[in-house]
């Protein structure tokens, strides 16, 4: 996973300014698209796969909603012993149902978030976690949701 | 979860399996994705069309590194909020520019007494502690106690995997 800076141009940063938007719906959607920015299909597509390859875009394509879907996602963290972290880290990154894994500096030392595809799939999952670490599961289920976008200008 | 299946058929699977890793990086994506997973063309768009309007697509786009774009500080803050008052400023710090996620979450007693998770990003820390007073103010006596916990190292970072 990339934690440095990247150099991007004026065209990388148009581009990443507009796909936090939405992509076009259409047969040729990177042509379309490319209109708007100024450039063809085949630019628009080179920059793309330059910046998925590089690091700068983690992810280009549909946003699913897995609650929308039956799934379920969840945050919850560990409080792992700085003498096991990089072995729980492994343990947890392994499980094919943690998506994103952080860690901050706070007693609970570890937070990911779990997608599943069914709710029976999160209880299996946090049991599992807690066989393969040995450590409790601290479950944060959403109760209410305020705000959820994720815009960045760069 | 079953009031949602009758909407995801087979077919839809498909298309997420197929469009979980990313669109093809090709001038006709949908086109591509319709021969990979069996189905006319139009009716990739239009099933992409149905599961944007039923919220089951968020949206189709990109999703930036933030680290790689330089918002290298990501303070995760907490706050031990009033449950009389927490709908109505969990809404209110929702609203402000610099909060990109804002959830109410049950407290852990006695290790975690805080109920509002503010994710907040900017590039360096003091800027994300700016907005952390900003939040502090706004809160006023209704807040205990608050921490902001940063982001140290990204440990693991996917999107959805579903089974196939």
């Amino acid at each position: 996973m990339r934690e440095t800076r990247a150099v991007l141009d004026a065209l990388d940063r148009a581009i990443i300014n507009r796909l936090q938007g939405d992509f076009p719906l259409c047969d040729e959607p990177y042509a379309e698209l490319g209109r708007a920015l100024g450039v063809d299909a085949a630019t628009l597509i080179a920059r793309l796969r330059k910046m998925l390859d590089e690091g700068v875009l983690t992810r280009f394509g549909p946003m699913f909603q897995v609650e929308r879907m039956g799934g379920r996602y969840l945050l919850a963290a560990l409080a792992v012993p700085e003498a096991r972290y990089e072995e729980v880290a492994a343990r947890v990154n392994a499980d094919h149902a943690v998506a994103h894994n952080y860690r901050r500096d706070h007693a609970l030392n570890m937070w990911f978030v779990l997608a599943v595809e069914t709710p029976e799939a999160l209880d299996q999952a946090c049991a599992r976690l807690e066989a393969a670490t040995g450590l409790a599961v601290y479950a944060f289920p959403k109760e209410r949701e305020f705000f959820v976008e994720m815009k960045l200008t760069v | 979860m079953n009031a949602a299946l009758p909407q995801q058929d087979e077919l839809d699977r498909r298309l997420v399996l197929a469009t979980q890793a990313g669109l093809p990086l090709v001038e006709r994506p949908y086109d591509a994705l319709a021969e990979q997973c069996g189905m006319p063309a139009a009716e990739v768009q239009r099933r992409l069309a149905a599961m944007l309007a039923r919220g089951a697509i968020r949206r189709i786009g990109a999703v930036p590194n933030h680290y790689a774009l330089g918002y290298t500080a990501n303070g995760m803050s907490v706050w031990d909020v009033d449950d009389a008052c927490i709908a109505e400023l969990g809404a209110r710090v929702g609203r402000l520019p610099g909060v990109t996620h804002c959830y109410q979450r049950p407290r852990h007693l006695p290790l975690w007494p805080y109920n509002l998770f503010a994710m907040l990003h900017g590039r360096d820390r003091p800027a994300v502690l700016e907005q952390v007073a900003e939040i502090r103010a706004l809160l006023g006596p209704a807040c205990r106690a608050h921490e902001v916990l940063f982001s140290t190292r990204i440990l693991k970072k996917t999107g959805l995997r579903l089974g196939s």
